[in-house]
């Protein structure tokens, strides 16, 4: 078990939580629950994938970004921005306005993301062509996926393809390139301009890795208000820089939906968003794919374009990336194309492409011991038989189920659900005063006194 | 602890539910996601049998701290040469069986490779039984 502190990203502030439970319910490995009327966490459970930050009315679960100040300590500032960047913004902002503007924030050097996919892309075919890894192989680039076998897939982790993604070859390469100009290696801070949590996670806790190539991290929402800003109050003298390199426009789709799966020459299938994940996945630990060699699996829908920092719609960022990668490509030179940038630095990154195995962490055990456990599932079972089925989350559980099992685990009672509180107050062994308490000790005081703000805190869900 | 399942013959869009079942509470119990595996692969091709050649069937489930054992008791055509059966590749699957993907004849042969014990007893015209242990 790797004995790492884990670092969650996602931050709950309880003086912003209005206990709404909507987190609650779009967790996917039921990781809260909702008591003294607020949200709280069960770190082990959590896999930083951002569902409860995308559906919270309040804003009050933040994702922890790094002082933009920060990049001040080093002399060269890289920002390393994938390619869903330019997906934000409106085809009239060209990547030379982002350009202009990351480096006007104070950047030295500006480098996308994907520049080195076309070389992940080659190792993860000579990957696959191993028959000594299990199949099928399952891409590592999604960090929320990674955790999301770590906790609920144990049986996986072994699937898990051990090379990492462009974004730290990036690094290395930029890195490696910079020292070669006689650059210290103190001196350079590479930051990363992440659409989602989970990237965040994975650069301040790494699986796989004892330390991440990334100096810190930048929230894509804060670069995209920056830009905008900057460009909306452009002048006459406003001049856009020209962009040294461009990218190579064959590697821009990396991040998308079939991006990886595009350069694998084996049989592979693309999965997007979370519920299409847990249910291919429980298909490939029930046995049941044969046949497949290689899975790209991503938790958001759209993969990055809908990663929960990202701005703009995730349908219209996919249709931008695509004409601009048909743009580019007519500009692009054909040879060039088919040499990564990276054989510059062969050696130097395919000594450095390999990640540690995967340690599981699987959070379904009811006990570490299993006659303690088989007599927990008993007790579960028990309760279950009582318990309505109707998944209401009234008792501050997402399910009946998870009550059940926070009622063995000690964490919660059975008059916490409301129907067994009904059925108690009939018998009677339950005051109803007394089951009015456990209400509010659950959802707070405050959530059964008359609140005509509910209109207007539930706004629409982004 | 005792689980129980029953099979319909020819239902394949529910072959599975009980491996998948099965897999859910042994995850529960910390098994090894390891032997765990190993249940699953014997448990779902057990099952797909049962669906692919007999009419219905019933899956006992004993799970103790040393073993786990699965019976599977099917009323169906039986199984008139076991030992042919039990060859790699050999299969008597329908052609529509094999359309499914399923079929392949690697059934048997890989419940036997994955369980530390495997007894198995048919009577033709009445159904077959197995039983699969793995040991903890």
């Amino acid at each position: 078990m790797d004995k790492r502190e884990l670092h969650h990203v996602l931050k709950i502030l309880p003086e912003v939580c209005i206990g709404c439970s909507n987190c609650m319910r779009v967790c996917p490995t039921h990781a809260l629950r909702i008591s003294n009327g607020k949200a709280i966490l069960y770190p082990n459970r959590c896999i930083d994938c951002g569902e409860c930050y995308r559906v919270c009315p309040v804003n009050a679960i933040i994702v922890e970004q790094d002082d933009f100040n920060i990049i001040f300590e080093y002399k060269r500032r890289v920002a390393l921005i994938p390619a869903v960047l330019l997906g934000q913004f409106s085809e009239d902002v060209t990547t030379d306005d982002i350009h202009t503007v990351l480096i006007q924030l104070g950047f030295t050097d500006v480098f996308e993301v994907e520049n080195s996919a076309d070389f992940v892309g080659e190792y993860i075919n000579k990957y696959l062509a191993d028959p000594d890894k299990p199949k099928p192989v399952i891409s590592s680039f999604c960090p929320a996926i990674v955790r999301l076998i770590q906790v609920k897939y144990p049986a996986l982790v072994d699937n898990i393809m051990l090379l990492k993604p462009p974004l730290d070859l990036s690094a290395m390469y930029y890195k490696k390139m910079l020292m070669e100009q006689g650059v210290g290696e103190e001196d350079i801070g590479i930051f990363y301009v992440t659409p989602c949590a989970a990237k965040i996670a994975a650069v301040k806790s790494p699986v796989g890795e004892d330390k991440s190539e990334i100096s810190g991290v930048i929230n894509m929402d804060f670069i995209y208000n920056k830009v905008l800003k900057v460009y909306k109050n452009r002048d006459k003298e406003y001049e856009a820089l020209n962009r040294e390199t461009a990218c190579n426009p064959k590697n821009l789709m990396w991040s998308l939906t079939n991006g990886e799966a595009n350069f694998v020459k084996a049989k592979c299938l693309a999965i997007d968003s979370l519920d299409n994940a847990m249910e291919f996945l429980d298909k490939v630990e029930n046995q049941e794919i044969g046949d497949v060699d290689f899975l790209e699996i991503r938790a958001c829908d759209e993969s990055c374009a809908g990663g929960v920092l990202t701005t703009g719609n995730r349908f219209l960022t996919v249709q931008r990336l695509k004409s601009f990668f048909n743009d580019e490509k007519a500009n692009f030179d054909d040879d060039k194309a088919n040499i990564s940038i990276c054989n510059k630095y062969r050696d130097y990154l395919v000594g450095r492409i390999s990640v540690e195995p995967i340690a599981p962490r699987g959070i379904d055990k009811l006990d570490d011991d299993m006659t303690k456990a088989m007599k927990k599932m008993e007790r579960i079972n028990r309760i279950m038989c009582y318990l309505p089925g109707i998944d209401c989350g009234s008792c501050g559980a997402p399910t009946c189920q998870t009550l059940a099992e926070d009622i063995v685990h000690g964490r919660a009672a059975i008059s916490h659900c409301i129907f067994l509180q009904k059925t108690m107050e009939q018998i009677p062994m339950l005051n109803p005063s007394h089951s009015f308490r456990i209400m509010e000790k659950i959802w707070g005081k405050e959530r059964f006194q008359k609140d005509c703000s509910k209109a207007k805190t539930y706004r629409i869900r982004r | 602890m005792q689980l129980e399942y029953s099979i319909e013959g020819g239902d394949f869009s529910h072959a599975g539910f009980a491996s998948s079942q099965v897999k859910r509470v042994l995850k529960q119990l910390n098994v090894d996601p390891k032997l765990i595996k190993r249940v699953v692969v014997c448990l779902y091709e057990a099952e797909v049998n049962v669906v692919a050649h007999a009419y219905s069937g019933i899956i006992h489930v004993l799970i103790n701290t040393n073993e786990i054992v699965m019976k599977l008791v099917d009323k169906g055509p039986g199984i008139p040469d076991i030992s042919l059966a039990m060859q790699k590749g050999y299969s008597t699957a329908s052609d529509k069986v094999r359309e499914m993907g399923f079929g392949a004849g690697m059934g048997l042969p890989n419940i036997q490779h994955n369980a530390d014990d495997f007894k198995i007893s048919s009577n033709v015209g009445e159904g077959t039984n197995l039983e699969i242990t793995i040991k903890l």
